[in-house]
């Protein structure tokens, strides 16, 4: 494992729900400019390992370091861990953006006051510079001329390149991605998976939980494959996909029908 | 039609001078109702906010408050305030009396707490309300608790509280009727006086019923533009 400035880099994570351990011991280096795809059946948990990289999910034990910076742990009185500092998970925070499976946009404000809104409110970054900026990210996804619709007014892949924008506009470190095309209709995947390759050729640093196997063989440079906690095959997506070694990745990527 | 006019032209009810004390009334009313309104939901956007909290000694005194004026008749609330008041030895003598002495306060305290426990109510279900997932991505780019609670849940909640908000202001106008018990002489009880005075009940009530509708469609309307400035993003396009 390589240095530890690197943007995002996780040790060993164990994750336990109850009685049920759902992570057990993953790790994963993003250098900048790594596309990293996350890939997996359903319950393997990938969705929990990402929302672990922001602590949405606490990790039961291991180290999470983002640019050198260190989440710092403490356990409360009921034995539970916890963040020592949240001021600190805020920070980190604020330095990964998310997009969401279900976008998540703020359905009370239109598309520019849900990308200015953490710039300003986070950030501090003054509203004229916020939306200036903001611009460039619409246009960028394509919805300069949505920036005064409200998320329920818009399709569903109009949403997610609206999430992708108010992440954008955190200039953020690295991106994560939560399964970003899987509550899509087949004919909006496109245009998002469109928005996500050009930022993956921009050098963007993603972290990519998907199923588009498409997607995470050509334009990743990283390929991991979880099953039952537990890393099952990782490596560059050439090697991973045509030379498995894992019988149960085989399965996974050869077709059903 | 005819009936309204025949009654309006042959009537030794509506002079000058009951028709300015109905306006007294109006007035009281008006006061009465706006002041407890608004200092009810000064009241209940901490109480909701504190209902809403997941420990216990935060929460149930709460839902003590909310419960208990909620459980029982404005009524008998007004008359424990009023009447409740005075027999707290030493009061006539303390500063409060000032405050006591007329009916105006105690009927305004009761108001209010009244319809804090309501709108408290209201905004904590609209709080509770809130997608999980907008309140997750709030988190996840590093909003602090109470960045979340004023930037994203609270303009969020108050949104989806106006409609059920807007009942509740009907009702504090309808409920406000029981001041005229408590010696205050508002629409209600400028009514009744007029009533005694020319023993015409039907012809006093209704005209201050006639007032209320009044009232009552103006606050609809209110809120009727509010929801649309403000509910734009529910309204399908």
């Amino acid at each position: 494992m390589g240095q530890a400035s690197a943007p995002l880099l996780a040790t060993d994570i164990y994750k336990q729900f109850g009685d049920v351990e759902v992570l057990k011991g993953i790790s994963l280096e993003a250098d900048k400019g790594d596309v990293i795809s996350v890939i997996g059946s359903s319950g393997s948990g990938k969705s929990t390992f990402l929302r672990c990289m922001n602590m949405l999910e606490i990790p039961t034990s291991g180290e999470l370091r983002v640019h050198g910076d260190s989440v710092r742990f403490k356990t409360n009185r009921h034995g539970l861990r916890e963040p020592a500092d949240i001021r600190q998970v805020e920070r980190i925070r604020s330095q990964l953006s998310m997009v969401f499976q279900s976008f998540n946009l703020w359905s009370h404000m239109t598309v520019m006051q849900n990308i200015i809104e953490a710039p300003i409110h986070v950030l501090g970054v003054s509203r004229a510079e916020a939306t200036e900026r903001a611009e460039e990210h619409l246009n960028r996804v394509g919805l300069y001329d949505r920036r005064d619709y409200y998320p329920a007014h818009m399709s569903g892949g109009q949403q997610q390149r609206a999430a992708i924008a108010r992440a954008l506009a955190m200039n953020p470190e690295v991106m994560l991605f939560d399964e970003p095309t899987s509550a899509l209709d087949p004919e909006l995947v496109g245009e998002v998976l469109k928005v996500m390759r050009g930022l993956a050729e921009e050098g963007r640093t993603m972290v990519v939980v998907t199923h588009e196997m498409a997607f995470a063989r050509d334009v990743s440079n990283k390929v991991m494959f979880l099953h039952q906690g537990r890393i099952e095959e990782e490596g560059n997506p050439q090697d991973v996909f045509n030379n498995p070694k894992s019988e149960r990745f085989k399965q996974f990527i050869s077709p059903s029908y | 039609m005819d009936a309204i006019l025949a009654l309006l032209e042959n009537n030794d009810i509506f002079n000058p001078t009951t028709l300015a004390h109905y306006w007294d009334g109006l007035v009281n009313t008006v006061q009465l109702v706006f002041l407890s309104l608004v200092l009810g939901l000064v009241l209940a956007v901490p109480l909701a906010i504190m209902r809403t909290s997941k420990k216990p000694w935060i929460n149930w005194p709460v839902w003590c408050f909310t419960y208990v004026f909620r459980g029982t008749p404005l009524l008998i609330q007004l008359y424990m305030i009023y009447y409740g008041v005075t027999l707290i030895d030493g009061i006539q003598e303390s500063v409060f009396w000032v405050i006591f002495e007329r009916a105006f306060y105690p009927c305004l305290i009761a108001f209010t707490l009244n319809t804090a426990a309501y709108t408290t109510e209201i905004f904590r279900g609209a709080i509770e309300a809130t997608p999980r997932g907008e309140i997750e991505a709030a988190k996840a780019y590093g909003m602090s608790a109470a960045k979340r609670m004023r930037r994203i849940v609270l303009p969020s909640a108050f949104r989806r509280a106006i409609p059920a908000y807007s009942n509740e202001v009907v009702f504090m106008l309808h409920s406000s009727a029981i001041a005229s018990t408590v010696t205050i002489i508002d629409l209600t009880g400028a009514a009744r006086d007029i009533y005694a005075r020319f023993y015409a009940p039907f012809q006093a009530y209704i005209f201050a019923a006639l007032i209320y509708l009044c009232l009552t469609f103006t606050i609809f309307y209110i809120f009727k533009q509010l929801e649309k400035r403000m509910l734009g993003h529910l309204r399908p396009r």
